[in-house]
């Protein structure tokens, strides 16, 4: 072996494991002395995250996304090269404690009760974006309603979506809101809400069509009668060309448009309430508790009086 | 000091050598970081500073270490090391003592350490036998340039979103040709020269 070669690698080892040794100890003090306490939501999202940086969610790097994620600036599924699982993971890190904030939920604004017009016999791709370029925007007869081929479905990275009985079906357990299927769906049936546990009120209707199509097309889409919004006491609800849209910030939930409502298109945690007035009956059991409630409590204050009293 | 000099480096390191657009170099951060304008302008800033901070910290390590030891085949290999190490240091010592700074820059500087612009520019600097001043104009220029151009794609992909384009185009390809079209612009400044 060439000598001269020996020495000159030889020097460029020592060379480059003196520097590398160097940098590694300065880096390592460093640590010591600059250690900064971070959010531990962050960290433990960067550890599920790949780790590729590949900047394919928008943010710079894994660390940036997070970051982001942690401090509710990003969806938690924005990675796209970790895919539904890691989504779940960090839905499970932040839905603990993103639970404070108002939720939103994914709402489908159409009862599937178009399936029942037709205009034509639709054999092509089972997929809504491939029917709804056809002539017509698909073969459902209204030109709003949910084609029920499912594209949302297929978006739907956490399983939370289907199409039962011709139209799609959020399920409020598993939304986590993320707005794929609203991006999907090329109706734009699907909007995002927020989403209130108790009595969510929804209009499950996107028509757009005057009341005399709309009758033809479908026993329950909205006609334009504005009686709910003349109902509503918080004027929560407004027409926007002939559909009633709700304003969640103003809505209370008292489900009065949802009985008033002569399409039963108005739903109030997923259901249409009777038509009949319910104010009676809701109110008579109320009163009950209320006029047991106060003697409870001098029940217990006397109870307690008592106990001082021994 | 030649002025002169100083800055017909800089309006070539800006223009008509830009880092992104005339060499092809930081292609990774340029596609990935340019949804928005303001990660844009962001990461564009992060990068001035390093490659700033990377041309002063491996302009003596190449003249004092590797030049007397005879080394300089093994530069690629060494300013790597000086790079990572450089980044990760800046970013713990910025993390504590300017968080303000961090926070404007910190989460963009992870991805910079395998920014291959960053290695370029020290790797230029050293190919053209610059000076420690020169070194650093042309680092900070270079940075310059690079924010320039991160900051115009950005706003063209931003407007990008509202316009259509064939299905098979989605993403990066249409991407790709914008940005193939900004470097055909930039095509304009070769030639440019400055005499005094």
């Amino acid at each position: 072996m060439n000598p001269e070669l020996l020495r000159a690698a030889i020097i460029a080892v020592v060379v480059l494991a003196a520097l590398g040794a160097i940098f590694g100890l300065v880096l390592a003090f460093a640590a010591k002395a600059f250690a900064v306490e971070k959010d531990p939501r962050e960290e433990a999202i960067a550890g599920i995250l790949p780790g590729a940086n590949c900047g394919g969610c928008g943010f710079p790097g894994c660390g940036g996304y997070a970051a982001a994620v942690a401090a509710g600036k990003a969806p938690v599924n924005a990675c796209a090269a970790g895919g539904a699982a890691v989504a779940d993971k960090i839905g499970e890190i932040m839905g603990v404690s993103a639970g404070a904030s108002v939720k939103m939920l994914a709402q489908v604004h159409c009862t599937g009760c178009g399936q029942n017009t037709k205009k034509y016999d639709y054999v092509g791709l089972q997929d809504c974006v491939a029917a709804s370029i056809l002539p017509g925007g698909g073969d459902l007869g209204c030109g709003f309603g949910c084609l029920g081929l499912g594209s949302c479905e297929k978006a739907c990275p956490f399983d939370a979506i289907h199409v039962v009985d011709g139209v799609a079906k959020v399920d409020e357990e598993k939304c986590k809101s993320c707005g794929k299927c609203v991006d999907t769906c090329p109706k734009h049936l699907i909007s995002l809400v927020p989403y209130k546990t108790k009595r969510h009120v929804a209009i499950t209707c996107s028509s757009h069509d005057k009341g005399p199509d709309v009758r033809k097309l479908c026993e329950n889409g909205c006609i334009g009668c504005t009686l709910c919004a003349k109902a509503c006491p918080k004027e929560a609800i407004s027409m926007v060309n002939n559909l009633a849209v709700i304003d969640y910030d103003k809505c209370i939930g008292c489900g009065i448009c949802a009985q008033k409502c002569p399409r039963k298109l108005i739903t109030v945690d997923g259901k249409v309430p009777e038509p009949k007035p319910q104010a009676p009956k809701p109110a008579a059991p109320a009163a009950a508790p209320k006029a047991e409630e106060p003697a409870k409590k001098e029940e217990v204050s006397a109870a307690a009086s008592g106990e001082q009293n021994v | 000091m030649d002025w002169a000099n100083l800055f017909s480096i800089a309006l070539g390191a800006i223009l008509v050598n830009n880092f992104i657009v005339a060499q092809f170099l930081g292609i990774c951060p340029f596609m990935g970081v340019s949804k928005k304008v303001e990660t844009a302008s962001g990461m564009g800033m992060a990068v001035i500073f390093v490659m700033g901070l990377a041309s002063a910290i491996c302009w003596p390590i190449n003249r004092f270490i590797l030049e007397p030891f005879n080394l300089t085949f093994m530069q690629t290999v060494t300013f790597i090391l000086v790079i990572a190490s450089l980044v990760q240091f800046i970013e713990m010592f910025l993390q504590k003592a300017m968080p303000a700074l961090y926070e404007a820059l910190g989460v963009y500087l992870p991805l910079i350490t395998t920014n291959c612009a960053v290695l370029g520019v020290v790797l230029q600097n050293t190919q053209n036998s610059y000076g420690f001043i020169e070194s650093v104009v042309y680092g900070v220029t270079g940075g310059v340039g690079f924010l320039l151009v991160i900051v115009l794609f950005a706003s063209i992909r931003e407007r990008m979103e509202f316009s259509e384009w064939p299905k098979a185009f989605d993403g990066f390809p249409i991407a790709l040709v914008a940005a193939g079209l900004i470097a055909l612009s930039f095509m304009g400044f070769s030639g440019l020269k400055v005499v005094f």
